[in-house]
C-alpha cells in the first residue's frame, strides 16, 4: 500500500485507540473502538490478508461490538461524572505504557531484525489457501474452536440469565383456610 | 493506470446515482403504486406551471413525490431533542446510509466492454472477495439504527432501535448462509464471475440462472433480506401504528430524509443482490457474445456493443421488477409480531440455511460445481 | 512493501494504549474494550510478519484469535452483567468484597 495511506491509517488507528481510553461516555468509547477495528481491518487488507480483513469487519466490528453495545444499553451506563481514579494511578499508568512502548520498540522493531523475507506465493490471503491451512494443518484447533464457541454460548446464557425467584412457603389452600 | 482510476471513479458515481434514482423510483412507487393497489388516487395536486391540468392530462403525482417532497424535507427545521446526545443524534443517519451506499460499487451491471482499446469491466470495483465485502457492509448497517434509537432520549425510539438491532443481527445470519450456498455453487467470491457462471442454457431452452440451481437459497435471501431492510412484513422497528416512527421518531428534516433514503436504498440493494446471485445479473436469456442463440436453432447476430447495452438494460429491468415485487408484498401482508419474527429467524431460516449448505455440498460432490 | 518496523511500531503503540487503558480506567467495560485493543494489536503483528514470511500460518492464527476473542467477550460480558446485578456498579474500585 502506498506510504501516505499507511501513515493516514496508522494515525487514525492511534487517535481512535486514544479515544477509547480517554472518553467518558462509554458509547463514544465504543464508537472509537469500532473505528480502530475498521482501520486495522483495512491495514490487514493492505497486507494482502484480504479474507481475514473482511472477517475482522464481519466478526469483530459487526457482531462483537454489537454485543458490547447491547450490554451498555442493558446496564444503562451513563457518562461518567466526577474524577475517574487517582491522579497517581493515571500517572503510573501512562508511565507504564510509555516504558512498555519503548521496550517493545527495542524488542520488536530494531533495525537489525533478522527476518527472512520471502515473496508471497500465488493466492496468498485468498479463501482457498486459508481454508486449505485450516482444514489440514489446523484441523484439530478448528474443531476444538467450534466446541469452544458452543461452550461460550451456553456459559454466557447461564451467567446472564435471571435466576428464578426462590420458592416461598406454599400458601395453604383456601378451603383449608376456611375450614380451620 | 490513470484510465482505470478515472473509469472506476465514473462507474462508482454511476452506481451510487443508480441507487439514489432507484430510491426515488421506489418512493414514487410507495405513493402512487400503493394508491393503485389500495384503489385510491394518491397524490395528484402539485403542478409547476399548471399546463398539464389546463390541457386535461391526469396528474401522475411525479412532481409531488420527486421534487416537492424532498424539497419539503430538506427545508424543514432540523432539531435535536432535549437531553439527547447531540453528536450521536447527528451521526446516526449517516452511519446508517454509508454502508448501504458503498455496497453498490461491487454489483456488476454489465459485461466487459471495450472502449477505445481499453477493456473496462462494468462494475465499479472488481474485488476478488466481493461476496465477503457484501457481508461486511451488511453487518455494519446495524450501528446507524442502534445509535438512532439510543440517542433520541425517547423510550419508543429506544424500543424501536432495540427491536431493529436484534432483528437485523438475527437475519444477517440467514442471509450469510444463503450467500454461502451460492458461493459454494459457483466456487468463487467474485460477483462478476458468479454472474458469468450464469450464462448458457440447460436442455436447450432453460437459462442457467442461480434460481434454478438454488431455489431454497433464493427464498431464504428474499425473506432474510426483507427482514434485514426492515420491510413489511418485518417492519416492527418502524411500526407506524405502535411506535410512531420507531427508531427515527425524533428525526425531522434532512436527517429523516436520509433515513428514508437508507430504507429505499436497502430495498434497491436487496433487489440488486437477488438479481446478481439468482436471476443472472446482466445475463439476457439466450444472448451470447455474438448474438441471440434462440432455442429451436435460430440465430440473430448482434454487434458487441449492443450486447453489452442489452445486458445493462436487462439488469435494470430485473432490479426494477424485483423492487416492484417487494412493493407488492409490502402493501399486501400484515406485520409479524416480535416473537414470531425471532422464531422465524432463528428456528426456521437458520436451520433451513444450514440444510441448504449441506445439500449443496452433497450436490457438488455428486454432480460437480459450475465451472 | 511497508518496512516491517512501521507495522511493528504501530502495533506496539496500540498495545501500549490498551495496557494504559486497563490500568487507568476503572470502568469495567472500558477495561474490556482496552483488552480488545491489545488483542487487535497482536493480530496486526501476526498478519504483518506472516505476509513478509509468505506463510499463511499468521492468518490462521489471527482467525483463531478472533474466534477466541469472540467467545471471551461473550463470557466476559455475561460476567459483567451478573456483577452489575449483584453489586449495582461497574466501577472496579467498588468491587472490594475480597479485600482484606
Amino acid at each position: 500500500m502506498p506510504p501516505f495511506l499507511y501513515i493516514f491509517l496508522g494515525a487514525l488507528a492511534i487517535v481512535s485507540a486514544l479515544g477509547v481510553i480517554i472518553q467518558r461516555n462509554p458509547i463514544h468509547s465504543l464508537l472509537s473502538l469500532i473505528s480502530t477495528l475498521l482501520t486495522i481491518a483495512i491495514l490487514f487488507i493492505g497486507e494482502d490478508a484480504v479474507v481475514v480483513g473482511f472477517l475482522q469487519i464481519i466478526v469483530y466490528a459487526g457482531a462483537i461490538m454489537v454485543l458490547f453495545l447491547f450490554v451498555i444499553w442493558l446496564l444503562n451506563l451513563q457518562v461518567e461524572t466526577g474524577p475517574t481514579g487517582h491522579l497517581a494511578l493515571k500517572a503510573f499508568g501512562s508511565l507504564a505504557a510509555a516504558l512498555l512502548v519503548t521496550e517493545l520498540f527495542f524488542v520488536l522493531a530494531p533495525p537489525h531484525l533478522q527476518v527472512k523475507f520471502t515473496r508471497e506465493p500465488v493466492g496468498y490471503g485468498s479463501l482457498a489457501s486459508l481454508a486449505g491451512k485450516l482444514f489440514t494443518d489446523y484441523l484439530v484447533a478448528f474443531e476444538v474452536t467450534s466446541v469452544l464457541l458452543l461452550a461460550a454460548v451456553v456459559g454466557s446464557i447461564a451467567l446472564a440469565r435471571r435466576l428464578p425467584v426462590a420458592e416461598e412457603q406454599p400458601q395453604p389452600r383456601v378451603v383449608e383456610k376456611i375450614a380451620s | 493506470m490513470t484510465i482505470e482510476l478515472i473509469a472506476g471513479a465514473i462507474k462508482a458515481i454511476l452506481m451510487i446515482l443508480l441507487g439514489l434514482n432507484l430510491s426515488l423510483f421506489l418512493l414514487y412507487f410507495e405513493r402512487k403504486g400503493s394508491a393503485l393497489i389500495q384503489d385510491r388516487i394518491g397524490s395528484n395536486r402539485v403542478t409547476i406551471t399548471g399546463l398539464g391540468k389546463r390541457l386535461g392530462m391526469p396528474n401522475l403525482g411525479i412532481i409531488n413525490t420527486t421534487i416537492a417532497d424532498p424539497v419539503k424535507m430538506f427545508t424543514k427545521e432540523d432539531f435535536v431533542p432535549a437531553g439527547a446526545d447531540k453528536f450521536l443524534h447527528t451521526l446516526a443517519p449517516f452511519l446508517a446510509l454509508f454502508p448501504v451506499m458503498i455496497t453498490f460499487v461491487v454489483i456488476p451491471f454489465g459485461d466487459t466492454i471495450s472502449i477505445a482499446g481499453h477493456r473496462i469491466g462494468l462494475e465499479a470495483a472488481n474485488l476478488n472477495a466481493g461476496a465477503l465485502y457484501l457481508l461486511a457492509t451488511i453487518g455494519l448497517g446495524v450501528y446507524g439504527v442502534a445509535l438512532a434509537g439510543w440517542s433520541s432520549n425517547n423510550r419508543w425510539a429506544l424500543l424501536g432501535g432495540i427491536r431493529a438491532t436484534a432483528q437485523m443481527i438475527s437475519y444477517e445470519l440467514a442471509m450469510g448462509l444463503a450467500i454461502v450456498s451460492v458461493i459454494m455453487t459457483f466456487g468463487t467470491l467474485n460477483l462478476q464471475e458468479i454472474v458469468r457462471g450464469q450464462g448458457g442454457v440447460w436442455f436447450g431452452f432453460l437459462p442457467r440462472w442461480g434460481i434454478f440451481m438454488q431455489p431454497l437459497a433464493f427464498i431464504l435471501l428474499l425473506v432474510a433480506g426483507a427482514a434485514e431492510s426492515k420491510r413489511i412484513p418485518f417492519d416492527l422497528p418502524e411500526s407506524d401504528s405502535e411506535l410512531i416512527q420507531g427508531y427515527f421518531t425524533e428525526y425531522s428534516g434532512g436527517k429523516q430524509a436520509v433515513f428514508m433514503l437508507t430504507d429505499f436504498a436497502e430495498q434497491a440493494l436487496l433487489a440488486m443482490l437477488l438479481t446478481t446471485f439468482f436471476l443472472g445479473g446482466w445475463q439476457v436469456p439466450w444472448l451470447m457474445h455474438d448474438g441471440f442463440h434462440l432455442p429451436g436453432g435460430a440465430f440473430l447476430a448482434v454487434p458487441a456493443l449492443a450486447v453489452s447495452i442489452l445486458g445493462v438494460v436487462a439488469f435494470l429491468v430485473k432490479v426494477v421488477a424485483l423492487c416492484i415485487f417487494l412493493g407488492l408484498v409490502r402493501w399486501t401482508l400484515p406485520r409479524f409480531r416480535y416473537d414470531q419474527l425471532m422464531r422465524l429467524g432463528w428456528k426456521a431460516l437458520v436451520p433451513l440455511g444450514l440444510l441448504n449448505v449441506l445439500l449443496t455440498a452433497f450436490a457438488i460432490v455428486a454432480i460437480g460445481r459450475v465451472q | 512493501m511497508i518496512p516491517l518496523t512501521y507495522m511493528m511500531s504501530l502495533s506496539a503503540i496500540i498495545f501500549a494504549i490498551g495496557v494504559a487503558g486497563v490500568i487507568i480506567r476503572r470502568n469495567i467495560l472500558v477495561m474490556f474494550m482496552s483488552i480488545e485493543l491489545m488483542l487487535n494489536a497482536v493480530n496486526l503483528t501476526f498478519i504483518a510478519i506472516g505476509s513478509r514470511l509468505g506463510s499463511m500460518d499468521g492468518q490462521v492464527i489471527v482467525f483463531f484469535v478472533m474466534t477466541v476473542a469472540a467467545a471471551e467477550s461473550a463470557i466476559g460480558l455475561g460476567i459483567i452483567i451478573s456483577t452489575f446485578r449483584n453489586r449495582q456498579t461497574v466501577h472496579a474500585d467498588e468491587l472490594t468484597l475480597l479485600r482484606w
